[in-house]
């Protein structure tokens, strides 16, 4: 099967003031099509770093990067977008949902960068919430909603446009237990119906759900029961 | 993206933010009131002086001495009653010339008295410069010829001096000097500054002897032909040029005054529009100013939209529409409280206004391109801004 994502050897550096701060040293990992893998490890591991750089969102300092097939490195600013666009699917601790507009469209947010009409992003954006269980929602304002509710709002704002990859970032980090049991199990839902999940956590909870996982600390892999 | 998409988004955008959005509007909209009603104000002065020279009567032609031109230091006369019958002998027709010299005066009547303008003329007067008598009649050539002590009041004169009686055939005095009453203009009303009204016509043979002078002032010609009226101007000037060498002569016609005025009205109106344009200028940097404010609250937003796909230039298009869009509507907003403006002030006050369609078009052109020219650093910061920074500022 061909994979998903594959990392080899990632580093990332970042310049503050005179000197570096190594935030990845060295990473390789690979996310098979339909995988479910997690990224644990304590806060200031690199994990979100990480999560950043799997989801085309920033450029790493050294190694490989192949993400839905394509090396970051030879991809200009636009293609790595349309990269995002087409093959991640993110969903981030604090949801990231627009304020003052509905969950519709919300959730059509990244069919705009696609040129589809406004019908068309609307009809796709509902099914999406549909299939999220909110499909009575649809009008709603985010501040109207549920914590449960909004992440699950984002979660199909991140299917919307029929990703290989969702990238979770501490998806359960701001909900109760029970709320974030069912964000993961909707998550995992989809899992088997296909899209690969890597979910970064510092649960150690809810990294043990993963087929596998990698326990990131200080910007390398401590422990990756893959190899 | 496309375009309409980004005026969508950034509609919704402005929307979100209502008051905000219509306190920077607000700047616009007075920098645009501002430019529509002076150019208004600018405009209407001008055509109402057009229309009072054009009042004056049609293919006249003023002849005086010295340069013709608003900068030129006024010319002592050495024209004469003589150099009138040279014109009109060039002219060809005595009753389309007249001639004019004026004085500053007092004149009474009984216990009333009014300080005027006293004008010495010909008989062929009403013939070059048209106007309607109200009672009596106008000065003869025989009044002319003989320097008779009579004289001819403007209304409002007529209305001081004898407010309730009928003034033709009583008496006057004018510097001390009695004239006796022939006739009575109607009203006319003022031109270029000058009240037509507050004015008295007597013989310029009798001005001369009032103010012990020959010289007149200025002559007028109704010109016969409009089309050669230039030509006909020429050649009166050759013939007192002749006359009087060492004097330079100028021949002016209404459409050259118009012209002279025009131009003077026309950078006046320049430099009033300039003025205003200033502070649709300061209210573009009120909304330079209000889009940064907007990009740093958004980061989040700018952040997620890169996440889910946005390209660098979408975000840009979506804060210079944004932009735009605020100005463009302030201009609509402005355009409608600047006319408004300038038809109260011209139904109010004395004031002309005159609202122009290339005011209008000029005022919204500008307050757009405000927006393109105050939006383009702060969407530039928008579009620049790093994906993960942004999402990591919530």
């Amino acid at each position: 099967m061909t994979a998903a994502i594959e990392a080899e050897d990632l580093t990332r550096t970042y310049q503050i003031g005179a000197g570096t701060v190594a935030a990845l040293r060295g990473v390789s990992l690979r996310v098979a099509a339909g995988d479910y893998l997690a990224v644990v490890g304590p806060s200031g591991s690199g994990k979100s770093t990480l999560m950043h750089l799997l989801g085309g969102l920033d450029r790493p300092s050294g190694g490989r990067l192949v993400i839905g097939g394509r090396d970051v490195s030879t991809l200009t600013a636009d293609q790595l977008a349309e990269l995002r666009n087409k093959t991640i699917g993110f969903i981030f601790q604090t949801f990231h949902l627009l304020p003052r507009t509905t969950a519709v469209d919300n959730v059509a947010l990244p069919l705009v960068y696609r040129g589809l009409s406004a019908r068309a992003r609307r009809q796709r954006a509902a099914a999406m919430l549909g299939r999220v269980g909110l499909g009575h929602r649809l009008g709603h304002r985010p501040s109207q909603l549920s914590g449960g509710e909004q992440q699950r709002v984002a979660i199909a704002r991140a299917l919307v446009g029929g990703p290989s990859v969702l990238l979770a970032d501490e998806p359960t980090g701001n909900l109760d237990t029970a709320t974030g049991d069912a964000v993961l199990r909707l998550l995992e839902e989809l899992n088997r119906e296909g899209v690969a999940l890597v979910v970064v956590t510092h649960d150690r909870e809810v990294a043990a759900r993963a087929r596998h996982q990698i326990v990131l600390r200080d910007g390398r892999v401590v422990d990756d029961p893959q190899r | 993206m496309r375009l309409a998409e980004a005026a969508r988004v950034a509609a919704a955008g402005l929307r979100a933010n209502r008051l905000r959005s219509g306190l920077t509007m607000l700047g616009v909209i007075i920098g645009v009131a501002a430019v529509v009603v002076l150019v208004a104000i600018g405009t209407g002065t001008r055509q109402e002086v057009e229309r009072q020279v054009s009042g004056l009567g049609s293919n006249l032609l003023l002849i005086f001495p010295g340069e013709a031109s608003v900068t030129a230091a006024p010319t002592v006369s050495r024209l004469t009653l003589d150099d009138a019958e040279a014109a009109a002998r060039v002219v060809g027709d005595r009753d389309r010339v007249t001639v004019q010299v004026t004085s500053g005066e007092t004149v009474r009547a009984g216990t009333n008295s009014e300080f005027t303008s006293v004008l010495g003329t010909l008989d062929t007067s009403l013939g070059v410069f048209p106007r309607e008598l109200s009672r009596g009649s106008y000065l003869s050539r025989s009044d002319v010829d003989t320097a008779r002590r009579v004289v001819v009041l403007g209304s409002t004169v007529a209305e001081q001096l004898f407010p309730d009686r009928d003034p033709v055939g009583r008496q006057v005095t004018i510097a001390g000097v009695r004239f006796r009453v022939v006739g009575v203009f109607a009203p006319a009303g003022a031109s270029l500054g000058v009240n037509r009204d507050d004015q008295v016509h007597i013989p310029v043979t009798t001005a001369h002897r009032l103010l012990g002078t020959d010289r007149i002032d200025a002559i007028a010609v109704q010109a016969p032909d409009r089309t050669r009226i230039r030509e006909l101007g020429d050649r009166i000037v050759a013939e007192l040029s002749q006359r009087h060498p060492e004097t330079e002569f100028s021949a002016v016609t209404q459409e050259e005054v118009i012209g002279v005025l025009g131009e003077i009205l026309g950078v006046l109106t320049g430099v009033l529009a300039a003025i205003a344009s200033i502070s649709l200028l300061v209210g573009g940097v009120g909304v330079s100013n209000i889009m940064l404010v907007s990009v740093r609250e958004r980061f989040a937003e700018i952040g997620l939209r890169k996440a889910v796909g946005a390209r660098s230039r979408d975000i840009g298009v979506q804060f210079l529409f944004e932009a735009v869009l605020l100005t463009s509507l302030g201009g609509v907003l402005g355009i409608g409280l600047g006319v408004g403006a300038a038809l109260i002030t011209a139904a109010l006050s004395p004031v002309p206004a005159a609202v122009t369609a290339w005011s209008m078009a000029l005022a919204f052109g500008v307050s757009a391109a405000v927006g393109i020219i105050f939006g383009v650093v702060p969407a530039l910061r928008a579009a620049r801004l790093d994906p993960v920074a942004a999402l990591r500022s919530e």
